[in-house]
């Protein structure tokens, strides 16, 4: 018979068996149980974040920057509803993620009890699945299935709920294997058809005017995939432009690359979309943020869509050809397939898609992300640049807020290979950087990471400072500092009549103080001069550093789209602000 | 304010709305019937009606039959999006109105009455199974099955003959002729 364990140990052996090497937590009543049981288990090692959103957006970080699934401990109550924003945040941009969640004594669910709430309730739509596990001896084979479904088909979060009496309740335990890898949604399995492939080279040889625009699918379908994503666009010579998320699956100052597309992306990546004639979408999902107005979004193109989600495709777009399939499995036997029919076809095709690039070219030449810079206030754009060139020749991660500064890492941070670039981008969380950057350097011990941010979204979590410093986190917080939620105020000033209403923020902390109170360093660049000098010093700090970069506070994020109106017609620069209509005031 | 004109939210041109019966089989284990109901509520799908029992007791499985309405594109959503609950083993999808498969849809009711009236009351009933299931000299409890359409007529007709209480049940569908669901 085998030997008998806890739930709590039952836990930390399911953990092992799943090769966790971290866990992102916080303590509380109902966890105790399985805190108690930390101290056996040295191969897993539990970081303390101050709040459990921060310690979900830390297993975020964890999990994008490693490729691993992130685990998140949390207590009953308030410990599981404080994680509720990483959650969701995990859902929307599918980062797999495991929470564990203590919930009350079993007797007591449903009493209202002290630190009670219905857990898998409030997580049911915000997680992939979620258990309330109520007999010890069904533990190990929910565990073990939470890893599947949250790394399987397209990853996402999930849930355990263990009531404390489970916790202590001994039960057997049993490994349960995963057997079926990159299962679609831990379900069928799709297989690719030699016709699916011809039909996709046969639209690729009739394009005169193609597009790749490719999405997170390729980072999260792992580093073979921007392997063969760089080789397929090579092979084709066809532009490609890429989501806030896919950024890094293939190489910002790659020629080929069009820079990113959406309401913040390049003139170039949105004209490309909007006249193509063959638009390749792989491992995107055709968010609105990408398509603008749905009727009008590329009108003359035939549309492959590769996803491993089947609700993905014809959600939002109709497309020619659906392939659902895992991007790695599809590029793989695509290339192989291409190559066997088409020697040399990167030359024979390029007559017919000069003009294309011709047209292309004329698009680049509006330089649509120049801006006016300054030798007296520091730009933002411009602090990106220099930071992007101060760190580009060493492996640097980074992650960013949610705003106006993460539109401009966006647009002038290049990123060279996937996993190196952590955004909130589904949800839009501000907070996510500085907890997100935690998570990257504990995955990455060594390398630089860099949280770009601004002081509104920074504020929300500034407190996991505490636990940067605690650990040793030599993380940087580049904060561009501009005393407002600048993205608010832009459409204030853009669409509202310059009523800033409540976007900004009197009484900001020195950051240079608050970052000596935390026991880390501040640095602060008032003017162009100093600013090269002080991100060096930045860099060259191996503790974790406040860097409060002042800009001008009111510069505007180009171009962009307006809501309500097509790719086509973009807001280039401030001279052109007058162009949105009243309809378009009224969207989000 | 202008009327608006949400590139996000109203697409420009809206399908026709069609009635689909959706039939999905899961494991019948705590929360499923939330699971369900809140991907429809969430994504803004509606439920016209619903019937769930289980119907294997030894794998626990239970069968769930959805009355829905929705544009063509909403309804393939909905059945993705059924497709990747973890609980879902199968979904079946059917247009109302489709030729080999049949629907029923069962109701009690409850009438008062002397005994002349409910004699009436029965012969109205006829084409649709009744069975009394109680009667007294002043009431009868009478079951029927039905489609929709004819337990709302027969409904109408019974009130005028002293029908004080309706129950009805959602819709449950099968497949004519020996294939079924796959």
């Amino acid at each position: 018979m085998p030997k008998l364990l806890s739930g709590a140990e039952i836990v930390f052996k399911a953990l092992e068996d799943q090769k966790v090497e971290y866990i992102f937590g916080y303590p509380g009543g109902a966890v105790l149980p399985i805190y108690d049981e930390l101290k056996n288990h040295k191969s897993i090692k539990h970081i303390l974040a101050r709040h459990e959103q921060g310690a979900g957006h830390s297993a975020e970080g964890y999990a994008r920057s490693s490729g691993k699934p992130g685990v998140l401990l949390v207590t009953s109550g308030p410990g599981a509803t404080n994680a509720v924003t990483a959650l969701t945040d995990a859902y929307m941009d599918s980062v797999p993620l495991v929470c564990i969640s203590g919930q009350v004594p079993t007797h007591l669910i449903g009493t209202d009890a002290f630190q009670e709430c219905d857990t898998t309730g409030i997580t049911r739509p915000c997680t992939k699945h979620n258990w309330l596990v109520k007999d010890v001896n069904d533990l190990s084979r929910v565990l073990h299935l939470a890893f599947e479904v949250a790394t399987t088909g397209r990853p996402g979060p999930v849930l355990v709920d263990i009531p404390k009496d489970i916790q202590f309740k001994k039960g057997k335990y049993k490994f349960f294997k995963n057997t079926l890898k990159k299962k679609l949604n831990g379900k069928a399995t799709h297989k690719i058809s030699n016709t699916e492939l011809d039909k996709f080279i046969d639209l690729i040889k009739k394009s005169s005017k193609p597009i790749f625009y490719t999405g997170g699918g390729v980072i999260n379908s792992g580093p073979e995939a921007s392997k063969y994503l760089r080789e397929l666009v090579s092979l084709t010579g066809f532009p490609i432009t890429s989501t806030l998320q896919g950024l890094g699956a293939y190489p910002g100052d790659d020629p080929q690359f069009l820079g990113m597309l959406g309401m913040h992306g390049t003139y170039e990546a949105n004209n490309a979309m909007h006249d193509c004639d063959l638009m390749i979408n792989i491992g995107a999902r055709f968010d609105d943020r990408i398509t603008g107005k749905v009727d009008e979004f590329s009108p003359r193109s035939k549309k492959i869509h590769v996803d491993i989600d089947p609700s993905s495709i014809g959600k939002n777009i109709k497309v020619d050809l659906a392939i659902v399939s895992d991007v790695t499995e599809l590029l793989k036997s695509l290339i192989k397939r291409f190559k066997e029919k088409n020697k040399n076809f990167v030359n024979s095709n390029k007559q017919k898609t000069s003009k294309w690039w011709e047209q292309i070219g004329k698009w680049r030449e509006k330089k649509s992300l120049n801006f006016i810079n300054s030798d007296k206030i520091i730009k933002p754009q411009h602090a990106v640049q220099r930071l992007y060139e101060l760190t580009k020749n060493q492996d640097t991660f980074i992650t960013t807020e949610v705003g106006q500064h993460q539109m401009w890492a966006a647009q002038h941070y290049k990123f060279n290979k996937p996993n190196r670039w952590m955004t909130s981008g589904g949800l839009g969380t501000m907070g996510y950087g500085l907890p997100a950057a935690i998570g990257v350097q504990i995955a990455n011990p060594g390398k630089l990471v860099v949280d770009i941010a601004g002081e509104a979204s920074v504020l929300m979590t500034m407190q996991e400072m505490s636990t940067a410093v605690q650990y040793r986190l030599p993380i940087k917080i580049f904060i561009l500092n501009n005393e407002y939620m600048g993205m608010v105020r832009q459409w204030q000033e853009l669409l509202h009549e310059k009523n800033y209403s409540e976007s900004y923020t009197a009484a900001l902390p020195d950051f240079v103080k608050l970052a000596e109170s935390y026991g880390c360093v501040g640095i602060r660049a008032k003017t162009p001069d100093e600013l090269d000098e002080k991100i060096k010093e930045m860099i060259n700090i191996d503790k974790p550093v406040i860097f409060d970069c002042v800009v001008d506070k009111a510069e505007n994020c180009f171009p962009m789209i307006p809501s309500g109106k097509p790719h086509n017609q973009m807001i280039l620069g401030p001279e052109e602000e007058e162009e949105i209509s009243d309809e378009g005031k009224i969207l989000v | 304010m202008a009327k608006s004109k949400s590139a996000y939210s109203v697409p420009g041109k809206i399908g026709k709305i069609e009635r689909h019966i959706i039939v999905v089989w899961v494991d019948n284990e705590a929360g499923v019937l939330a699971r369900i109901a809140g991907l429809f509520s969430g994504r803004g799908y509606n439920i016209e009606s619903l019937a769930v029992a289980e119907v294997d007791k030894k794998k626990h499985i239970s069968r769930i039959t959805i009355v829905t309405e929705g544009t063509p594109q909403v309804i393939e959503q909905i059945n993705l999006q059924l497709k990747k609950l973890v609980p879902v083993h199968k979904v079946a999808d059917f247009k109302r109105g489709e030729k080999d498969i049949l629907f029923r849809e069962l109701a009690l009711f409850k009438i008062l009455g002397n005994p002349k009236k409910i004699e009436k009351v029965k012969k109205i009933c006829k084409k649709f199974n009744p069975v009394v299931l109680d009667k007294t000299n002043k009431s009868v409890v009478i079951q029927v099955t039905a489609l929709r359409a004819e337990i709302d007529k027969l409904a109408l007709d019974l009130k005028s003959l002293g029908l004080i209480s309706t129950s009805r049940t959602g819709a449950v569908a099968m497949t004519k002729g020996p294939k079924i669901f796959n």
